[in-house]
């Protein structure tokens, strides 16, 4: 269980490092969500299984989802040139 | 209309002006401001060229390093000084967290009369079996009523800066709602069929049994508004509007903000006063007891869930 701790604790501090260290904004989001995770996993190992639901739910679940959404909004989803194209003659 | 005074004497009075000005019948500003529509801003090709060579001409003198030894020795030793500080201030708090006193340790400064209190008389005063709540929504209640208005408020906001007329999200719906992604996904709509009953039945048994188990209000609410997002993310706006559209989000919202702060001034009186409090604690343990807990349970939940959807919405199409 000690092992399973340290494990978790070392890919909280790779995700929350690799966050701002990529480039693409998505690939950022995915990870911040990943983090998310371990760390409702933390919490259920810290015996408080009611910050890991709820760290879950916000956390990994509806913030992440507003940050797709305005990411949408910016066009920063977009990756092909003809989405991007098409954008712009709007 | 004054039944008393005669029409044009009661159009001078101070309370003709300001009930026209509550029914929206005459907007003060007009004829007492000069108003003009909004220049839209067109800059010439000439001042951007300058703009654009400006730009490039500062960047090109300021940024010189190969030549200003100056610029050069102040950038080494900047980037030396804000290793230098990072580091300093792990280690700082790394210090600080070493000397904290250890968890659990009796001699603490935290473990005092209050959190013995807690522990002793929490389930005999609150009927609460699970403490965190019973002190969150009985001792603390005037704490989350101020956190359950934050909530409030922050969706108001949102409303203020993303809300749309209801012509512009019809317009503009389809634009709006499904910009790129695949119409009507089969996978989505498949794995939300199944999973969304799923979460919220479970955000409900957190919330019904928040007194009892761990978890809460809050941790049910937003299992739920995340089940909500799930389905409109799988159906889209239009299956959604026909169980949970802006009157019902009103209409909850208000009433849970709105029973809640009743509940809370009730108990708060008796209490203070030394009366007896007509809402029963019931038996630990069971469903229906907790007293006030499991009310004011139900109702953050429902905020919650609403706060939840309405940031979804408001971001994704803005309106509910």
């Amino acid at each position: 269980m000690e092992i399973f701790k340290i494990i978790l604790l070392v890919l909280l501090v790779v995700c929350a490092i690799s966050v701002s260290f990529s480039k693409n904004l998505l690939n950022s989001i995915l990870i911040y969500m990943s983090y998310s995770l371990i760390m409702s996993m933390i919490w259920i190992l810290l015996e408080s299984p009611d910050l890991a639901v709820t760290e879950a739910a916000v956390g990994a679940g509806v913030t992440s989802v507003l940050f797709f959404v305005t990411l949408k909004k910016i066009h920063g989803l977009a990756h092909n040139p003809e989405e991007e194209s098409s954008d712009e003659s709007n | 209309m004054s039944r008393i005074r005669k029409q044009s004497e009661y159009e001078k009075t101070f309370a003709f002006r300001f009930f026209r000005w509550l029914g929206g019948e005459k907007d003060a500003f007009v004829g007492n401001m000069e108003m003009q529509p909004q220049k839209e801003y067109v800059e010439e090709e000439a001042t951007i060229e300058e703009r654009m060579k400006d730009r490039k001409q500062v960047i090109a003198e300021a940024y010189d390093d190969s030549h200003n030894m100056e610029l050069r020795f102040f950038n080494v030793l900047y980037k030396i000084f804000s290793i230098v500080f990072c580091v300093a201030l792990v280690f700082v708090l790394i210090l600080t967290v070493s000397h904290l006193p250890a968890v659990g340790d009796p001699d603490r400064p935290t473990s005092n009369i209050v959190s013995e209190t807690y522990i002793t008389d929490g389930l005999k005063d609150t009927g609460a079996v699970n403490i965190v709540t019973g002190m969150i929504l009985s001792y603390r209640a005037f704490d989350t009523f101020g956190e359950t208005n934050v909530l409030f408020i922050a969706t108001c906001c949102v409303m203020i800066l993303l809300m749309i007329d209801e012509d512009e999200i019809k317009k503009n719906k389809e634009s709006n709602d499904r910009g790129f992604e695949p119409k009507n996904d089969v996978i989505l709509q498949v794995v939300a069929r199944f999973l969304v009953p799923v979460i919220f039945l479970f955000g409900i048994y957190i919330i019904l049994n928040g007194h009892i188990s761990p978890g809460g209000g809050f941790s049910g609410g937003a299992m739920i508004g995340a089940g909500l997002i799930l389905y409109v993310a799988a159906f889209g706006f239009e299956k959604t509007e026909k169980f949970f559209n802006e009157h019902v989000y009103k209409v909850v919202k208000v009433t849970a903000l709105l029973c809640y702060g009743c509940i809370v001034t009730y108990y708060f009186l008796t209490g203070a006063n030394g009366l007896e409090c007509l809402i029963p604690l019931g038996e630990a343990g069971k469903i229906l007891s907790g007293g006030i807990t499991l009310p004011i349970n139900i109702f953050v939940g429902s905020e919650v869930a609403c706060t939840m959807y309405a940031f979804y919405a408001l971001f994704r199409r803005g309106g509910l």
